[in-house]
């Protein structure tokens, strides 16, 4: 007898069938959708198939200890067997110490750590202008940092005392003024000028001072004749300081006070050092003469927007390699004989120069895209031109900027490698050379350069995380 | 009228350099540092080790001549120069003295005012092969292609070679040694052609190394030696006779381990006068008159030099051959020390 059926509870849910469902799905939808897809996916996986084996094996034999290139060719006959390879990065653990450093002695590698750690407390406070929990992380960080790496170098300990004052110092002040951490951020060229090249201490203090008397002579000059003429006043004020006054005083102050660490030569930087110093320096100095530049080429002054545009499409219409070698080989031609005007500072004038035009035109580009309205905007305020820029045109054109003045730094940044055809030790092919005019690793090839990629991948990288944060947070717009 | 003032411009210029070296002897005394021009890096004849101490072939002249003009082999600073810059950087006045294995030819002689002042190494190029390829002689190579270095001389002599023999070859053309010893043993070319003491040292640090020949013939002449600014002959002579006294010293059985020996017990007059003891031949040149002396105590005489950083024995084990004293039926030969 038939008996109707009458469900009383509903039924669990059943999955979803497998073709439909994790990684089958995504499978079926992202690799295997069509007929030209399914082909695709199997020559790509083939492609990566056989990259992996052919390169596998020769990072799995990886050898860290050994004498030489022969050496490192028995362990890994030993290891694998006949005929098999295997990475040598023995080799950077040898040549470790010219890689990173060049060949500043190893006795004082604590200055250029001290150096870059301290980089990041004078980036900090424009990186985060303000921001009291971000700035008291980057300091820890930074201080942690050169702890562990001070130790690790062996620094004296007046290095390490320094170290706690300084940066105890800066985070006692990022608790209570963290605006005010922006004045280590304008001394710390002159710190690490010194902490660098050594030599006396009064040098860079002098040198500095400097630039006290031109803000001084503009302040005291700008109310009785105008801006521009005491920003001029101002400049030859501190010409005539460094030209006539900076040397005697340098002798005096050093007679009175001997306080000097050990000067080291500029052929002596090398490797990522090296490159370092060129790019922070260009980096630095490239973004406000790129700016200055921008707003040169806008104005209405015929001189200023004249040699402005001279002088950015004449930078950028020359190979950089040109601009380096005129810094190695020409400008000693012009030069008074025996001059000895420092190669370093030399490539990085022209660096900075290089990228400071393309900058201009990627600044200008942002100007380009404020619409009309902002600049009479600001007149209409009654604002002079240059509280205008400052407060108005400028924040958002740099906004608009930041994606491709981050890849400027990022070019200029690999570009310092190029610094090896006018003989300059960079990491990539001035250390790598050496590195291989050593007979004992004589014949090594990809090692150096694997690694040298990877840290210039690292830092790049670290560059345009950055901007990305960078571009988030000044995101005001609803798009 | 405006290449006139261009021309104008560019002699000055050359007047200021010229000015600038006119007295390179007196420059680097004042200085008390030697600004020696070498490579970036060249085994067993010019590169740093990992503390940045240089050595090698080329090195070590630099050094004897620090020690002749200033009483001491450290004190020259080592200024690394690339194929484009050596020469530029030599008239510029960056550096007083460039050894940097460059070949005396004589273009470079003339259109380029410089002065080469002697050969302390003949090379000449060469070919490598593997000995699977069954070659013995490079007019075998019908047909092979070659790994080549481009924008050098090399690359002239090869192609000069394979038109004068009828022959034809494939050009692989690499960038520098590493990239060229890395395409050979990949199999990209059957012959690496470079110059000879290039190519003993590649084949030494192959991993296969009894599986390479280099070939008898060598096509060219390529007289490296040390040079200087054009013009300034004192200077000139100064290096030149610094490296004939090494020469000297080898001929005398003068070593830097027996120089004080030597000067102590020697009958031979030209010794004495080469180390000073009687006549005054280092004054002459400017010098102190054991000048000579501390050169050879420095860094020893030229087979010594030889012999630490390139010869036998070391890896790279190079044969004098050519370099051997004339003596010995090489070319080195010096004039007399009177």
């Amino acid at each position: 007898m038939a008996q109707g059926f009458t469900r009383t509870e509903i039924l669990p849910a059943l999955p979803p069938p497998i073709t439909e469902r994790g990684a089958v799905k995504w499978m079926r939808e992202n690799l295997f959708s069509t007929p030209l897809n399914i082909v695709l996916t199997v020559l790509g996986a083939l492609f990566v198939y056989w990259i992996v084996a052919s390169s596998l094996p020769w990072w799995l034999n990886s050898v860290w200890n050994a004498e030489s290139l022969s050496q490192c060719r028995e362990i890994v006959q030993a290891k694998a067997g006949e005929g098999a390879t295997g990475a040598c990065w023995a080799s950077i653990r040898v040549w470790w110490g010219a890689f990173l450093f060049g060949f500043y002695p190893p006795a004082e590698w604590w200055r250029p750590i001290l150096a870059f750690g301290l980089l990041f407390a004078a980036l900090a406070p424009v990186l985060y202008a303000g921001q009291r929990g971000n700035l008291t992380l980057v300091l820890g960080v930074v201080a942690a940092f050169l702890l562990v790496t001070l130790y690790l170098s062996q620094a004296p300990t007046s290095a390490f005392v320094m170290v706690v004052v300084l940066v105890a110092g800066l985070i006692a002040l990022a608790q209570v003024l963290p605006g005010k951490l922006l004045w280590f951020t304008l001394v710390y060229p002159a710190l690490c000028f010194w902490l660098l090249w050594g030599g006396s201490i009064w040098s860079p203090i002098v040198a500095m001072a400097g630039f006290a008397v031109l803000y001084a002579v503009f302040r005291l000059t700008s109310p009785l004749i105008g801006l521009a003429p005491a920003a001029g006043a101002g400049i030859v004020a501190a010409a005539l300081w460094w030209l006539y006054l900076d040397v005697p005083l340098l002798s005096a102050l050093h007679s009175m006070l001997p306080l000097e660490i050990r000067s080291i030569n500029s052929d002596q930087f090398g490797g990522f050092l090296l490159a370092t110093v060129i790019g922070v320096t260009g980096i630095s100095f490239s973004l406000p003469i790129g700016i200055l530049l921008a707003l040169g080429r806008q104005s209405d002054m015929l001189i200023v927007k004249t040699l402005s545009v001279g002088f950015i499409e004449f930078v950028r219409g020359v190979p950089l390699i040109t601009l380096l070698f005129t810094a190695s080989l020409l400008l000693q031609y012009f030069l008074p004989p025996g001059t000895n005007f420092d190669i370093i500072l030399r490539v990085i004038i022209l660096v900075t120069f290089f990228a400071a035009a393309y900058l201009a035109e990627v600044i200008r580009g942002g100007l380009a895209a404020l619409p009309r309205g902002q600049y009479e905007a600001a007149d209409a305020l009654g604002l002079d031109y240059w509280r205008a820029q400052r407060l108005i045109i400028l924040p958002q054109a740099l906004k608009v900027s930041i994606p491709a003045i981050v890849s400027t730094f990022i070019g200029l940044f690999k570009d310092t490698t190029l610094v090896s055809f006018v003989g300059l030790m960079d990491p990539l092919r001035g250390v790598t050379t050496i590195l291989r005019a050593d007979i004992n690793w004589k014949g090594i090839y990809w090692e150096p350069y694997i690694f040298v990629g990877a840290i210039f991948f690292l830092i790049c990288f670290g560059m345009s995380r950055y901007s990305m944060y960078l571009e988030r947070k000044l995101k005001t717009d609803h798009r | 009228m405006k290449k006139s003032v261009f021309f104008g411009a560019l002699a000055a210029t050359t007047l200021v350099a010229g000015l600038a070296g006119a007295a390179t002897l007196d420059d680097v005394k004042a200085r008390g540092e030697l600004l020696c021009g070498s490579n970036t890096g060249l085994t067993g004849f010019g590169a740093p080790d990992a503390s940045g101490n240089w050595a090698g072939f080329d090195v070590d002249l630099c050094r004897a001549v620090a020690a002749a003009v200033l009483g001491d082999a450290n004190k020259v600073k080592f200024v690394p120069t690339t194929g484009e810059t050596r020469f530029t950087a030599l008239q510029s006045g960056e550096v007083d003295l460039l050894v940097r294995n460059s070949t005396w030819t004589s273009s470079r002689d003339s259109e380029l005012a410089l002065d080469f002042v002697a050969v302390n190494y003949y090379d000449g190029q060469g070919f490598m092969v593997k000995k699977d390829l069954g070659v013995s002689s490079a007019k075998e190579l019908d047909g092979a292609t070659v790994c080549i270095q481009t924008g050098t001389t090399t690359e002239l002599n090869l192609a000069d070679f394979f038109k004068q023999n009828n022959i034809s070859y494939q050009p692989v053309t690499v960038s520098d040694d590493s990239e060229a010893q890395r395409q050979y043993l990949a199999g990209a070319c059957d012959a690496y052609t470079t110059d000879a003491s290039g190519l003993a040292a590649s084949r030494a640090t192959m991993p296969d190394a009894e599986n390479h020949v280099i070939l008898p013939e060598i096509i060219s002449k390529e007289p490296l030696g040390p040079v200087v600014r054009h013009g300034d002959n004192n200077w000139g002579d100064v290096v030149r006779w610094t490296y004939y006294a090494l020469l000297i010293a080898e001929e005398k059985g003068v070593t830097s381990a027996n120089v004080e020996e030597v000067l102590a017990s020697t009958t031979d007059e030209e010794v004495k006068r080469l180390l000073g003891a009687s006549g005054d031949m280092g004054a002459k040149f400017g010098l102190d008159n054991d000048a000579f002396k501390r050169s050879i105590a420095a860094v020893g005489n030229y087979g010594e030099i030889f012999s630490r950083n390139i010869g036998e024995g070391t890896t790279i084990n190079l044969a004098r051959g050519l370099n051997a004293l004339w003596t010995q039926g090489g070319l080195q030969y010096a004039p007399p020390f009177r």
